[in-house]
């Protein structure tokens, strides 16, 4: 076991390369100038040489990447263009509010997509079966943006009962868990959690419908084991399958929703990204999505590790 | 009362009970000061270490403020364009001889928010900061965001403690107008902070009315007024300004109208009527803006030939356009509106007139069977650019109408500045026969005479597609070199009329700047600027 861990966590060191690479290739591909966010508007041509220059575009693509790879090794993710901040500086508090975020939204999400999931794998072919189906359906289906919009103007605007935007009066560094800043959570987590609950409440009926089927299901009731003991034997065959599912859709919301935190002004690694790639800011870009694909890189470790915890079946070697 | 209750409610079962206490406690603190909170369209804090980032929004918002420039612009006024006027210089003059060494008498008594005084060390230390490569207090960011305005400046010393002389490449009448853009950091903090530029953005010290007090990247920035302000007059009302970044502009009406802030920057003109029925004010004023299609003059587009310049110009139907964006617009009749100074007497009408613009078309080889091809770059967003996407199909169908088709490229915003820094000719613009981004006219070298001028082609200057009229260049040397500021307005209507005459762009509509403030927002003038001063805005 210890040796598949150590070989997983190996595994990340060629994925985060792939990312980087992947990532500092698309960013220049796209059109424009990386730099046309700082060069100044009637700079001429020596200026705008000189900035090159210093932000180091002036240098062949190849040597440009590894030298900032170079750095990364040694802990320096570099300097923002925009901002003159280092980038973890900016990343890392950026990190804790999009977790902050998205455990709720992993809570609200996991327990609605179970209830509902586990509802439906029950009552297979049942109105509430298709009710529930549809519900999920259209959760999966909903636009993330368009529903933090509607929520804004519900909750927000129109029934004054909720804040519609930032982390609270004193932004993220008085945030706390009171009333007066976790208010400030419910809506973006709300609306970042119904994706991730209809998806799990999909996978769960689906799961449950095939555990109750199998021919253990029928010796378990020979026995005569009251439906509380059968549940529980339900739930742990189809845990392993419904982990892998939560794990995917916890490792995404961690990875920050862009359109979620910019509806909200949520100050994640979403609304960090959304600003970094409208200024250009490769750095930022760079260093923000090499830090969030060790994350997902992490998070799916830690999956994978838990549902070998739970059905021993699992072999890794 | 449906939101106390519940409020209520859930504060009672909190886990936090004691730090709800202590947060009302602070809130109860800051209910009695005066606090105006912003919303701007910005996604983070401009820098603010002295040049701020984030353009016009950024010097409006975190240059202004905290900083003072040699000059400034009188924003006290809506009715008239905004001039520039002395600030931290209190007067200035031109070397007769060759008309390129400025000398600048410093307003004496001015102080820093560190208490330390503002000299003429002060401004060779702020010049070598943007422009002197070899000293240590040169910073590159600042120096990026300030390029745009110290391009004419060759040198700078100090004469005496409060006498700076300033020397430029070329002759240079623009230059007081670039200089209300170039701010003072205060020597001092910079020092005691270890000569760090990244420690005195967190403390950054200005002459400004407002002094930073904190801020949190992309969350919020806080100033407070600065009691030791040298212009008594502008003293700010409000106690404290809190600027938040929200770059949704559904989120910043939703946070204007559920009361989380005071004023929001462009509401979008479709929330308006919902704005106007919360009774919120919506506040609208010309500025100096223009949307346009910016054109090339190279062999393969169909606008070398004036006729068909003056077509397009004719074919928009531009009351259409404002009715459109819900009245916050002006229609264009050139580059400037009509009512400012450097207007002119045109005598070529813009106007609508499908009629004309079918018989311009005729007369240069164009008809229904045989439409005038164009390619023009667009964005669906960015900084000015109004509602481009709705508005270049309206123009599209427009064009349609008198005989010229319309094709697009659609950029995004980045991209299309980066091609209109490139110029007509460049091989990434072959077969574009013009770009539609926003322009401004705030001083006469961004909006006449560097747009006109067949030597200022970008990227050091700002014709894009190569416009060359000779006419045009005598009257952008001439308006470069006239000093005098009411001479200087007569030359620059000239060249303004010069260039409607000849249909250089093709001018839409000018956008009429809107913000919402909520009912007790009090003491606000929106000046004819991109730029706002906030210092006498309270919240009753």
């Amino acid at each position: 076991m210890l040796v598949y861990v150590l070989r997983r966590i190996l595994y990340t060191i060629p994925i985060a390369l792939g990312v980087s690479l992947v990532c500092f290739a698309l960013i220049h591909l796209a059109p424009g100038d990386p730099l046309s966010a700082v060069i100044p508007e009637g700079a001429s041509p020596e200026t705008i040489a000189q900035i090159r220059v210093a932000y180091g575009f002036d240098r062949p693509l190849p040597v440009q990447f590894l030298k900032w790879l170079s750095h990364v090794c040694s802990g320096n993710f570099g300097t923002s263009i925009m901002t003159n901040r280092p980038v973890l500086t900016d990343v890392l508090p950026a990190i804790v509010n999009t977790l902050t975020l998205a455990s709720v939204a992993v809570l609200f999400g996991f327990v609605l997509g179970c209830l509902f999931g586990v509802a439906s794998g029950y009552l297979v072919g049942s109105p509430t079966d298709r009710a529930i189906t549809t519900v999920s359906t259209t959760g999966v289906s909903i636009p993330h943006y368009w529903l933090g919009m509607v929520m804004i103007v519900i909750f927000a605007v129109n029934l004054n009962l909720l804040p519609a935007t930032g982390m609270g009066e004193g932004g993220s560094g008085s945030f706390g868990f009171n009333w007066e800043s976790l208010q400030y959570l419910i809506l973006p987590a709300l609306t970042l959690s119904v994706i991730p609950a209809g998806i799990i409440a999909r996978a769960v009926r689906g799961t449950i419908a095939d555990v109750r089927k199998q021919d253990f299901m029928q010796t378990l009731y020979a026995k005569g084991l009251p439906g509380r003991r059968v549940f529980v034997h339900v739930v742990k065959n189809a845990l392993p399958s419904v982990l892998a599912v939560m794990g995917l859709q916890v490792a995404q919301l961690l990875g920050g929703s862009i359109l979620v935190e910019t509806v909200f002004s949520w100050p994640g690694t979403g609304f960090l990204l959304n600003n970094a790639i409208f200024t250009r800011d490769l750095p930022m870009l760079q260093g923000t999505i090499l830090v969030l694909s060790m994350f997902f890189v992490l998070i799916n470790l830690g999956v994978d590790i838990l549902q070998t915890a739970v059905d021993p079946r699992i072999k890794r070697a | 009362m449906l939101r106390r209750s519940f409020l209520k409610l859930l504060s009672a079962v909190s886990l936090g009970a004691i730090g709800t206490v202590a947060g009302q406690e602070g809130a109860l603190a800051q209910a009695k000061q005066s606090v105006l909170r912003v919303a701007m369209t910005a996604g983070d804090i401009p820098l603010t270490t002295g040049q701020p980032s984030q353009g016009a929004e950024g010097i409006r918002f975190m240059g202004l403020t905290i900083y003072d420039g040699l000059t400034r612009w009188d924003l006290s006024k809506g009715d008239k364009a905004a001039p520039v006027i002395p600030a931290l210089a209190e007067s200035w003059t031109v070397s007769e001889a060759d008309q390129k060494v400025w000398t600048f008498k410093l307003r004496k008594g001015v102080k820093f928010h560190d208490g330390s005084e503002f000299t003429a060390d002060a401004v060779v230390f702020n010049f070598d900061k943007l422009m002197n490569k070899e000293s240590p207090q040169f910073d590159q960011a600042q120096s990026n965001q300030g390029g745009q305005y110290y391009t004419s400046i060759a040198s700078w010393k100090k004469i005496d403690d409060y006498t700076v002389e300033i020397t430029t490449k070329v002759v240079d009448a623009v230059l007081p107008y670039n200089l209300a853009s170039i701010f003072m950091s205060s020597p001092k903090r910079w020092e005691e902070l270890g000569k760090d530029w990244g420690k005195f953005a967190e403390k950054p010290s200005g002459t400004g009315p407002w002094m930073l007090e904190s801020f949190k990247p992309r969350e919020r920035a806080e100033l407070v007024r600065f009691p030791g302000h040298w212009d008594k007059t502008r003293i700010t009302k409000s106690d404290r300004l809190v600027l938040l970044p929200m770059p949704d502009a559904t989120s910043r009406v939703a946070a204007l109208l559920s009361g989380q802030v005071d004023w929001v920057e462009a509401p979008p003109p479709d929330s308006v009527p919902r704005l106007k029925a919360q009774k919120m004010q919506i506040v609208t004023n010309v500025y100096p803006h223009i949307w346009p299609y910016q054109i090339s003059y190279l062999d393969d587009s169909p606008f070398k030939d004036v006729r068909v310049r003056k077509a397009a110009n004719l074919a928009i139907d531009r009351d259409g356009l404002v009715k459109m964006l819900g009245g916050l617009a002006a229609p264009a009749k050139g580059m400037v509106d009509e009512k400012h100074p450097w207007f002119g007497k045109p005598t070529f009408q813009i106007k609508y007139d499908p009629e004309a613009a079918k018989k311009l078309l005729k007369e240069a080889g164009y008809g229904p069977d045989k439409p005038a091809k164009i390619k023009m770059i667009i964005s669906p967003a960015g900084s000015g650019q109004m509602q481009p996407l709705p508005m270049n199909e309206f123009i599209k169908e427009n064009f349609r109408d008198v005989g010229i088709d319309m094709e697009f490229e659609v950029l995004d915003w980045e991209a299309l500045r980066t091609r209109r820094r490139q110029g007509a000719w460049a091989p990434e613009n072959k077969g574009r026969h013009g770009v539609n981004n926003s322009w401004g006219y705030w001083d006469p070298d961004i909006g006449l005479i560097a747009t006109a001028y067949s030597g200022s082609k970008v990227p050091a200057g700002f014709n894009w597609g190569g416009y060359n009229d000779p006419k045009a260049d005598e009257l952008a040397v001439k308006a470069k070199s006239t000093f005098d500021a009411n001479e200087q307005a007569k030359v620059l209507s000239e060249l303004h009329a010069r260039i409607v005459d000849e249909a250089m762009w093709i001018w839409m509509v000018h956008d009429l700047n809107p913000r919402a403030l909520r009912p007790n927002v009090k003491g606000f003038v929106q000046a004819q600027s991109w730029f706002q001063d906030l210092t006498q805005v309270v919240v009753e």
